[in-house]
C-alpha cells in the first residue's frame, strides 16, 4: 500500500507530469491488446466519466478503458497491476455515493460494452448476464416466461446489474423479495492481478467461505465483476395497493408496525410526510390526500386469491390504526397512479427548493416516531425544511433537506443537519446507509459507525483480495486520516444527474 | 456477560500469542460435521440469552450459546419463525452452531438460507478483538458484509457472540401434498412448479414419491392445491415428515456402515447414477441430493463437479472419521482467496484449526 501511495509526488506540477508519464506508459501497454477506440486518454473523451450520480464530485480519470471481453479485462488488470495503477470500475454511473468517482491517477474501467444477456435457463429460472446489462432489461427479456428479476432499485431503467452487485442494491419490494445478495447465484470476477475466479455456483451453495455475499456490496474494491448469474422469480399475477391517510406521522408509524404485527409481509410499504405529499401532488396529481399528515402505500402481490385475502387484512389494520381515509387501487392503472407520486418524490421536492440534499439512513422501525420528532426539532434548529420519504417496511429513511446553496451559510447548515441525522440513525441502532452505499459520500460517518479495529478488519479483508490496494482505493472504508474530512451529496439548482430517472 | 466476553478475549489473545488452537463448541450436536479439530475446548453455552426480540421489527438478536429450541419456542408465541428452518439434529443445538455450520432445512430453496437472514454479528477474531459487523436493520450497506461471511465458516474466522436475524411471520396456512412419480419426473416438476406463482415452501423426493409443502395465505394455498392435485398428507404426519427430514431422523441418514454424502447441485440436474443405483433422497427442488453409499470419494467428486456442484461427506460411516476429506476441494485462485481471508481474521490459525478442511494456510 505504502509503495503505491508514495508513488505519487505531492507537488502539483510534478504530479501533472507524473500522471502524464504514467498515462502514456499505461496506454502503451493497453494498446498492445485493445483497439485504439477502447483506450481513451484525451480530456474530451474522458469528460463523460468525470462523475457518477454524485455529481458534486468531479474528477477526470488518468485514462479510461472499455474492454469488451473477460479476457480483455484480465489483460487490463494485469497491465494495471504491473504498473501499480489504481483502477475504478464503472457500470452505468448512476450510483449516489460516488463509488465510481474517478481518481486523477487511476484508470477508469468501464463495463459499458458488457451489455449482453448471455444465456437464459427457463427451467432453472436463471439468467447469465454481463455486468453492463441494465437491471430492467433483464425483466423485459424474460417477461415472456412470466418471470422477472426481483430487485428494483428506482434507477432500474438505467442502472446496470454490475453496479447493483457492487452496491447490493435493493428497491421498493425488497422486504418481501430481498436485496441483490438474495437474488444472485454466481459471479465471474477478475482479480486485481488479472485472474478469473468463479464465485458461487449454479447450485444453492459452494465450498469454502461465502465469497458471493462478501463480493455483494463491496463497492468495486475486491474484484471486477464480468459475469453475473441472477435468479428469476415468477411474476406475481396481480398487485394492488392500499393508500391510507393519517392525521399524524406517529399514527402512520404505528400502522406500519401493526401491518407487520398482523403477520403480513407487504410487497411494498412506503410512507410520505405532509411536505413530500404536497410537493408531489402539485407535480404529478397522483390523487394524494392533501389534508393528511402522512400517507402510507401498502402493496400486496400474488395470485388473485392471495391478494384479495391480504388486501382485506391490510385495509382492516389501517382502519384499526386510525387511518382517516383508505383507498384500494381498482386496477393496474390506478395502482401505477398511486405509485407515481412516490416515484416522483425526489424531482417533486427539487421543484419547490433551489437545492436539496438526500439522506439514506436506516433505522429500526420502532424508532421512527422518535427520529421524525428529532428531525422536526433539527429542522427548526437549522431553519431548513425537511421532507420525509421512507421505505417504511424495511426502515430505510430518505429525509430530503431543502436549502439554497446561493444563500451564504446554508450549505454548511445543511451539512451539519445531515451529519446530526446520520449520527441519530446510529444512536437508535440503525446505519448510515441503507442502500446508496458509502462510496466517498458517507466515508466520514463510517468513522462513527465502526471503531478502529473494525475498520482495520475491513482493510484486512480488502488486502486479502487486493494486497496493493489498487481497486477503488479511498472509497467505502476510511483511513484514520480520512475521518477528519467531510463529503456531501447535494443537488445543485434542483438538477440531478440523470434527472430523467426516477429515484427514491 | 461482559465478564464472559473478556474471558473469551483473554483466551484468544493467549492462544494467538502461543499459537495453540481452541475448539469452539455449543451443544456439540454437529460435532460429526467437518474435519477433526484438535485444541482446548471453548464452551459457548455460557453465553446465552435473547438480547432483543421485537416481533414488529421482524428482527431478533441473540447470544450465540442460546439453544435453538428456546428461540423457536419464543418465536412460536409470536407466530414467527427463523425462515431457513434450521436442522436441530439434537435438542442441545445452539444458534451459534446453527450459524457456524450454515446448514438450512427444507424451506431453504424457497425462503432462503441462514446467510440470507443474518443481519449482523458480533465476533471475537483470532487476535482476540471484539468486533461488530452489520446491524439490526434490514437494509444496511455500510462496510463489507462480514456477517454473512461467518455463516458456514465453522468458527474458523471468529468466535460468534451476538447474532441478529431477519425473521418472518409463520404462514397462515400450510399443506403437504404427495405425488407418486419417478425421480426424473419429480425433478422436472419441482422446477416447473418453482417457475410459477405457487406458494411452495419445501419439496422432497424419495422412493418413487414426491412430497410438496405449500405455505401462504389460506386462499393462496387452497388455490394452489386445486391446481396441483396430489394427495393431502394429514397435518400431524406432515409436520413429522418435514422435521424428521430436517433433523435426519430417518435411518437413511445415519448409518453404521455407509457414509452420508451431501450433494449440492444445480436444481435441474437430471437423476444422477452415482453408486450403481443406490437410492438418493432429494430436497430443495432438486438442488440437494443425499446419498448414503460407500463410494470412492474422488470419483464421486469428479462426477458432481462435472454437473456444477460439490460433494460434502456429511457423516462418516458409524461416525468414525474415515480419512476422506470432508469438504469439496477448492483449487487455484479461489483457494488462495479463501486462505487469505482465513489469515486476515485468524493469522495464527487458532480458531477451529483444520475443521474446514478445504481451506488451508
Amino acid at each position: 500500500m505504502a509503495a503505491v501511495m508514495n508513488d505519487s509526488p505531492a507537488d502539483e506540477a510534478t504530479q501533472d507530469q507524473y500522471i502524464h508519464a504514467k498515462r502514456q506508459q499505461l496506454a502503451r501497454a493497453l494498446s498492445q491488446f485493445l483497439p485504439a477506440a477502447a483506450v481513451l486518454t484525451a480530456a474530451e473523451d474522458l469528460r463523460p466519466y468525470e462523475c457518477d450520480g454524485l455529481s458534486v464530485y468531479r474528477q477526470l480519470p488518468m485514462l479510461a478503458v472499455l474492454p469488451s471481453t473477460t479476457a480483455e479485462v484480465e489483460s487490463v488488470m494485469r497491465a494495471a497491476n504491473t504498473q501499480n495503477a489504481k483502477v475504478v470500475a464503472r457500470g452505468s454511473g448512476t450510483g449516489l455515493s460516488g463509488g465510481a468517482t474517478p481518481l486523477a491517477d487511476g484508470l477508469l474501467l468501464s463495463l459499458a460494452k458488457f451489455s449482453r444477456i448471455v444465456r437464459l435457463d427457463p427451467l432453472a429460472r436463471t439468467a447469465l448476464v454481463q455486468p453492463g446489462v441494465r437491471n430492467q432489461k433483464i425483466s423485459e427479456e424474460v417477461a415472456y416466461l412470466a418471470l422477472y428479476y426481483a430487485p428494483d432499485p428506482s434507477s432500474q431503467i438505467a442502472c446496470s446489474i454490475g453496479g447493483n452487485v457492487a452496491e447490493n442494491s435493493g428497491g421498493v419490494h425488497c422486504l418481501k423479495y430481498g436485496l441483490t445478495v438474495h437474488n444472485i447465484l454466481k459471479l465471474n470476477i477478475v482479480t486485481v492481478d488479472g485472474v478469473s475466479v468463479t464465485i458461487g455456483s449454479d447450485a444453492l451453495d459452494s465450498p469454502g467461505y461465502d465469497l458471493l455475499a462478501l463480493m455483494t456490496g463491496s463497492e468495486g474494491m475486491l474484484g471486477i465483476t464480468t459475469e453475473v448469474t441472477v435468479k428469476l422469480t415468477p411474476k406475481p399475477q396481480l398487485a394492488r395497493v392500499v393508500m391510507a391517510s393519517f392525521a399524524d406521522v406517529e399514527k402512520a408509524g404505528e400502522a406500519v408496525a401493526a401491518v407487520i404485527g398482523a403477520g403480513i409481509v407487504p410487497a411494498g410499504l412506503e410512507m410520505m410526510d405532509k411536505l413530500a405529499i404536497h410537493a408531489v401532488e402539485d407535480f404529478v396529481r397522483a390523487g394524494y390526500d392533501m389534508d393528511a399528515a402522512a400517507i402510507l402505500l401498502c402493496e400486496s402481490d400474488g395470485t388473485p386469491e392471495e391478494v384479495e385475502e391480504e388486501i382485506a387484512k391490510m385495509e382492516a389494520v389501517m382502519k384499526a390504526a386510525g387511518a382517516t381515509a383508505c383507498r384500494v387501487s381498482k386496477d393496474e392503472a390506478e395502482r401505477l397512479k398511486f405509485w407515481s407520486g412516490r416515484k416522483a418524490a425526489f424531482p417533486a421536492v427539487g421543484r419547490i427548493s433551489p437545492d436539496y440534499y438526500c439522506i439514506d439512513g436506516s433505522i429500526p422501525r420502532g424508532a421512527l416516531a422518535h427520529v421524525l420528532r428529532r428531525t422536526d426539532e433539527l429542522s427548526a434548529k437549522y431553519g431548513l425544511r425537511c421532507a420525509n420519504v421512507f421505505h417504511a417496511g424495511d426502515g430505510n429513511l430518505h429525509p430530503l433537506i431543502l436549502f439554497d446553496a446561493n444563500k451564504p451559510g446554508e450549505l454548511e447548515k445543511t451539512e451539519a443537519f445531515s451529519a446530526e441525522l446520520l449520527e441519530l440513525c446510529i444512536e437508535v441502532g440503525g446505519t448510515i446507509t441503507g442502500e446508496h452505499g458509502v462510496g466517498i459520500e458517507k466515508i466520514n460517518q463510517m468513522c462513527s459507525q465502526f471503531n478502529d479495529a473494525e475498520r482495520e478488519a475491513f482493510f484486512d479483508v480488502k488486502r486479502a483480495f487486493d494486497p496493493k490496494m489498487l481497486l477503488n482505493p479511498g472509497k467505502a472504508i476510511p483511513s484514520l486520516h480520512r475521518c477528519a474530512e467531510y463529503g456531501r451529496m447535494r443537488v445543485s439548482g434542483g438538477v440531478m444527474p440523470h434527472a430523467d430517472i426516477p429515484r427514491f | 456477560m461482559d465478564t464472559f466476553i473478556r474471558s473469551v478475549q483473554d483466551r484468544i489473545v493467549a492462544a494467538h500469542s502461543s499459537k495453540s488452537p481452541v475448539v469452539i463448541h455449543g451443544g456439540n450436536t454437529k460435532s460429526f460435521y467437518g474435519a477433526k479439530s484438535i485444541g482446548e475446548a471453548l464452551d459457548m453455552r455460557g453465553y446465552a440469552g435473547v438480547i432483543d426480540y421485537q416481533p414488529r421489527e421482524l428482527v431478533l438478536t441473540v447470544r450465540a450459546g442460546t439453544p435453538l429450541a428456546e428461540i423457536e419456542s419464543l418465536m412460536d408465541q409470536e407466530s414467527q419463525m427463523l425462515p431457513f428452518e434450521p436442522p436441530h439434529f439434537a435438542t442441545a443445538a445452539t444458534i451459534g452452531g446453527t450459524v457456524a455450520a450454515g446448514l438450512s432445512g427444507p424451506r431453504r430453496a424457497y425462503a432462503g438460507a441462514v446467510r440470507d437472514f443474518v443481519l449482523g454479528t458480533r465476533i471475537i477474531n483470532g487476535k482476540g478483538e471484539d468486533l461488530h459487523f452489520g446491524g439490526r436493520v434490514i437494509k444496511n450497506v455500510a462496510g463489507y458484509d462480514v456477517s454473512r461471511l461467518m455463516v458456514g465458516a465453522l468458527g474458523t474466522l471468529g468466535v460468534l457472540l451476538d447474532l441478529s436475524f431477519k425473521v418472518l411471520p409463520k404462514p397462515a396456512s400450510e399443506v403437504t401434498l404427495r405425488f407418486e412419480m419417478d425421480e426424473a419426473t419429480a425433478i422436472r416438476c419441482f422446477n416447473e412448479w418453482a417457475g410459477q406463482p405457487l406458494p411452495l415452501s419445501a419439496s422432497c423426493w424419495e422412493d418413487g414419491c414426491a412430497t410438496l409443502r405449500l405455505s401462504g395465505t389460506n386462499a393462496g394455498v387452497a388455490a394452489a392445491m386445486q391446481k396441483l392435485g396430489g394427495a393431502e398428507m394429514p397435518p400431524i404426519e406432515a409436520q413429522k415428515f418435514w422435521s424428521s427430514l430436517r433433523d435426519h431422523g430417518q435411518d437413511y441418514f445415519v448409518s453404521m456402515d455407509k457414509p452420508l454424502w451431501r450433494l449440492s447441485v444445480p436444481a435441474t440436474t437430471p437423476p444422477l447414477d452415482l453408486a450403481s443405483g443406490a437410492a438418493q433422497v432429494i430436497e430443495w427442488g432438486g438442488a440437494l441430493r443425499w446419498l448414503a453409499a460407500d463410494v470412492d470419494a474422488q470419483v464421486l467428486r469428479e462426477q458432481i463437479q462435472r454437473v456444477g456442484g460439490h460433494a460434502t461427506m456429511m457423516r462418516a460411516a458409524g461416525g468414525v472419521a474415515s480419512g476422506v476429506r470432508v469438504f469439496h476441494p477448492i483449487g487455484g485462485k479461489l483457494a488462495e482467496l479463501n486462505a487469505n481471508l482465513k489469515r486476515a481474521f485468524d493469522p495464527a490459525n487458532v480458531l477451529n484449526r483444520g475443521r474446514l478442511d478445504n481451506v488451508s494456510l
